[in-house]
């Protein structure tokens, strides 16, 4: 007992120099001074660099006329709107590509992903080479493989490949119709979201009362009905309001339909194509990371090959694969920068024509990372939701 | 009456319907109905991709030739028949040496081939494991080549000629890059790492803060800030070097992302190996340096390699800043008029894309061989 009372008055025998609270506290000082001189002499430097150079600083800017041109342009653009209403533009384009990219990376990942695991060595083997070739070279080298050697060497627009529902693809991009909607077409609309609305509900009630009673209810089907059947009786309904605008040849042009440009396309299929690479193997590893025991317990309960993968090994495989799909998904938004290497007008490519033109790097750089990140933001927050949706229920 | 065999039964081959090529295809390509689709689908993508590759890439390919006319149809200003289809290796072959070594000097080029010599010579002996004295070979390669290549590759010094990093290129860009921020990124990624497991606040929210911007923007954005914004920084006239401000853009990402693969091997260390790292008196240093990251390191080495490959592909996107890498040199070369052929861009890029394949896949296999051989079976 007597020692334990002298050791506790005596915390500290060593100097002081050796207390590790001490010592922590003059290592983080000294960071912060350090830290702070550094921050100082820098916005000092940058201070004087921008008065010599007669840089004006603020976001003032924003309102100024951009004086430069578009070239895909989701909102009304013209040279004579501010640099801000660019910016958006360009950060538009951005989850536009972004999106795009991430719903086919998603696709071509999981079925690429399976493949590798499936029975068939013809398919593991195409699969792998796949693979293994995307995931081993740059997406800028993708990228213009598509631009450059795939995209430009098509023919001329006379010339144009003639593909099925009236477009065409030439070295001026891709034409499909574009749909004109006529006087009506919002009851369709209007359809489409009650028809969502009821099938959730009707999954709702089935799975309630499939808990309650055992019994089972066709649930798909009835929700492919409702959603596209609603949509498809107001169409008749209201007089059929849809029309196409075919896309026509004329002697050096298309003329109409929907015009996708091939800086677009070949930024979109190269990402596409690239992250599904990854995809394809972090989809492996999950399902490879559901032991062997739980197919074989639900095959021991008698439910069949299509059941077991449904309702046993993707739940689980699910939980495995969400988070780093969730770093694939913001590792695809960054690489769409790369947009500005064919001059696919995104956000890096127009915030940088802004700073050329204005010259105000500080302002348009911190604009290029504050938009980035409230991107990622954004996508991790939607993927963590969906997460914890996957995640184990634990009491 | 009781028999007791005293000698093993001898296996049984397998029954034939178990063996052999024909059970193979059975087991492999035509187990069910839909296998034998998968199968028919399968060979149908090969027997129209394989062909058209070979014909493009060998068969039809165009190896030497002077200029555009040996790779360009008639109807294109060239000899090759109308329809013609093939790679160009001629347009490689000629501008092999730029690929190489961008616009470096002609004369000058045996000081890149010497730097790549001493490179492999010291790498070599760095990759095979039972090749001694490890220590010194990583001093020798990590410390002395860096100095000696920089005084080889610049010049200026011992009657070499000055070669301005502008005239640099190719491949010898692209292995410059991404070998300092290899050397670079590694080092300071352990330190992030540690800082952001420090019990220190003020370090902890510096080093998350630097972690989790960097790793939310693209590298080019990382890039356009060293290029535009670090003049802006320093004083008037102190000027950085467009191949330095790049090497610090490369390697300030890489490091990011490699402190949260080696924070991934700290949080793998259980307690009881700091604990006891404490209770033996070791200093901060001494517990990290000699009980955690040695065993943290080894557990995250396939991160860290992949981190490096990321880096090595990502070494490409210093084009966009005006620098000429392997990448940007052979883009470069398609605008040059007299090679300017619809084949020029398709093959220039399939050798790019070779050249970095070969790379980053010896990489991955290199990863997995050691990922084997390190496997001292504590896995979880």
């Amino acid at each position: 007992m007597a020692s334990q009372e002298i050791l506790r008055e005596e915390p500290s025998r060593g100097s002081f120099v050796n207390d590790p609270k001490v010592r922590s506290l003059f290592f983080q000082t000294l960071v912060v001074v350090l830290l702070f001189g550094a921050v100082w002499w820098i916005v000092q430097n940058v201070i004087d660099n921008l008065q010599r150079l007669h840089i004006a600083s603020g976001f003032q800017f924003l309102r100024g006329r951009a004086g430069f041109d578009i070239s895909d342009t989701p909102i009304a653009y013209t040279s004579d709107s501010t640099y801000g209403r660019a910016i958006i533009v360009g950060l538009l384009n951005t989850v536009i590509v972004a999106v795009a990219g991430i719903i086919t990376a998603t696709i071509i990942g999981f079925v690429i992903g399976i493949g590798r695991l499936s029975q068939n060595w013809l398919i593991r083997k195409i699969c792998t080479v796949y693979v293994e070739i995307f995931r081993n070279i740059p997406p800028l080298l993708v990228i213009f493989f598509w631009y450059s050697g795939v995209l430009a060497v098509l023919p001329a627009p006379r010339e144009s490949f003639h593909l099925p529902f009236g477009s065409f693809l030439n070295q001026r991009g891709f034409y499909f119709p574009r749909a004109v909607w006529g006087e009506g077409a919002w009851l369709i609309l209007v359809a489409l979201v009650v028809g969502i609305a009821m099938a959730w509900f009707v999954a709702r009630a089935a799975r309630q009362r499939q808990m309650a009673t055992g019994q089972q209810f066709p649930v798909f089907w009835t929700s492919v009905a409702l959603i596209a059947g609603l949509p498809l009786l107001a169409y008749v309904l209201s007089g059929f309001p849809l029309s196409f605008d075919f896309p026509k040849q004329s002697t050096f042009n298309l003329t109409g339909g929907f015009q996708v440009k091939p800086e677009f396309l070949s930024l979109y299929l190269a990402l596409s194509c690239y992250t599904a690479a990854f995809i394809a193997e972090i989809v492996r590893a999950g399902i490879r990371g559901v032991s062997k025991g739980q197919t074989e317990a639900a095959a021991a309960l008698g439910l069949r090959s299509g059941s077991i993968l449904r309702l046993v090994v993707v739940p689980q495989a699910m939980r495995i694969v969400i988070p780093p799909l969730t770093s694939q998904y913001l590792n695809l938004t960054k690489n769409s920068s790369l947009a500005i290497a064919i001059g696919y007008p995104d956000l890096t490519a127009t915030a940088g024509t802004v700073l050329n033109q204005t010259g105000q790097a500080v302002e348009g750089v911190l604009i290029m990372m504050i938009a980035y990140l409230v991107l990622s933001l954004v996508t991790s927050a939607v993927m963590n939701v969906v997460n914890a949706r996957m995640a184990l229920v634990e009491r | 009456m009781s028999w007791v065999r005293t000698e093993m039964a001898l296996a049984q081959p397998a029954p034939t319907s178990e063996r052999g090529p024909i059970a193979w295809v059975r087991k492999n390509l035509t187990g069910s109905v839909g296998d034998m689709v998968l199968t028919v689908l399968g060979i149908a993508i090969v027997a129209w991709i394989l062909p058209q590759v070979i014909n493009w890439a060998f068969i039809n390919a165009q190896w030497t030739g002077p200029d555009r006319t040996v790779c360009a149809t008639v109807a294109q200003g060239g000899i090759k028949p109308d329809g013609w289809s093939g790679a160009c290796w001629a347009f490689v072959n000629a501008k092999f040496g730029q690929f190489m070594f961008g616009t470096y000097p002609v004369e000058e080029r045996w000081r890149p081939i010497l730097v790549a010599i001493l490179f492999v010579a010291l790498l070599v002996p760095m990759l095979m494991p039972r090749v001694p004295r490890k220590g010194l070979n990583a001093v020798l390669l990590f410390l002395v080549l860096p100095i000696v290549s920089f005084f080889l590759l610049i010049g200026g010094v011992f009657g070499l000629p000055h070669v301005e990093t502008s005239r640099w290129g190719g491949l010898l860009v692209t292995l410059s890059l991404s070998f300092v921020g290899i050397a670079v990124s590694l080092p300071l990624g352990t330190v992030l790492a540690l800082g952001r497991r420090s019990k220190m606040p003020i370090i902890k929210t510096l080093c998350v803060v630097f972690i989790e911007t960097v790793r939310g923007i693209p590298l080019i954005t990382v890039l356009f800030f060293v290029s535009v914004m670090l003049p802006l920084f320093l004083p008037e006239g102190v000027t950085f070097d467009k191949f330095l401000r790049a090497l610090i853009g490369v390697s300030l990402f890489a490091a990011a992302y490699m402190a949260e693969v080696v924070r991934g091997g700290l949080q793998a260390i259980p307690k009881g190996q700091y604990e006891g790292a404490d209770s033996l008196g070791l200093g901060y240093w001494q517990k990290m340096g000699l009980i955690v990251l040695p065993q943290a390191l080894k557990l995250v080495i396939p991160g860290i390699v992949n981190t490096f490959i990321g880096m090595f592909k990502d070494t490409s996107l210093v084009l966009i800043i005006s620098m000429f890498d392997l990448l940007g040199v052979v883009k470069q070369n398609f605008s040059d008029a007299n090679w300017a052929t619809p084949q020029t861009a398709k093959s220039g890029l399939v050798f790019a894309a070779f050249v970095f394949w070969l790379f980053c896949f010896g990489m991955s296999r290199y990863s997995m061989y050691t990922e084997r051989r390190l496997d001292t079976g504590y896995k979880r």
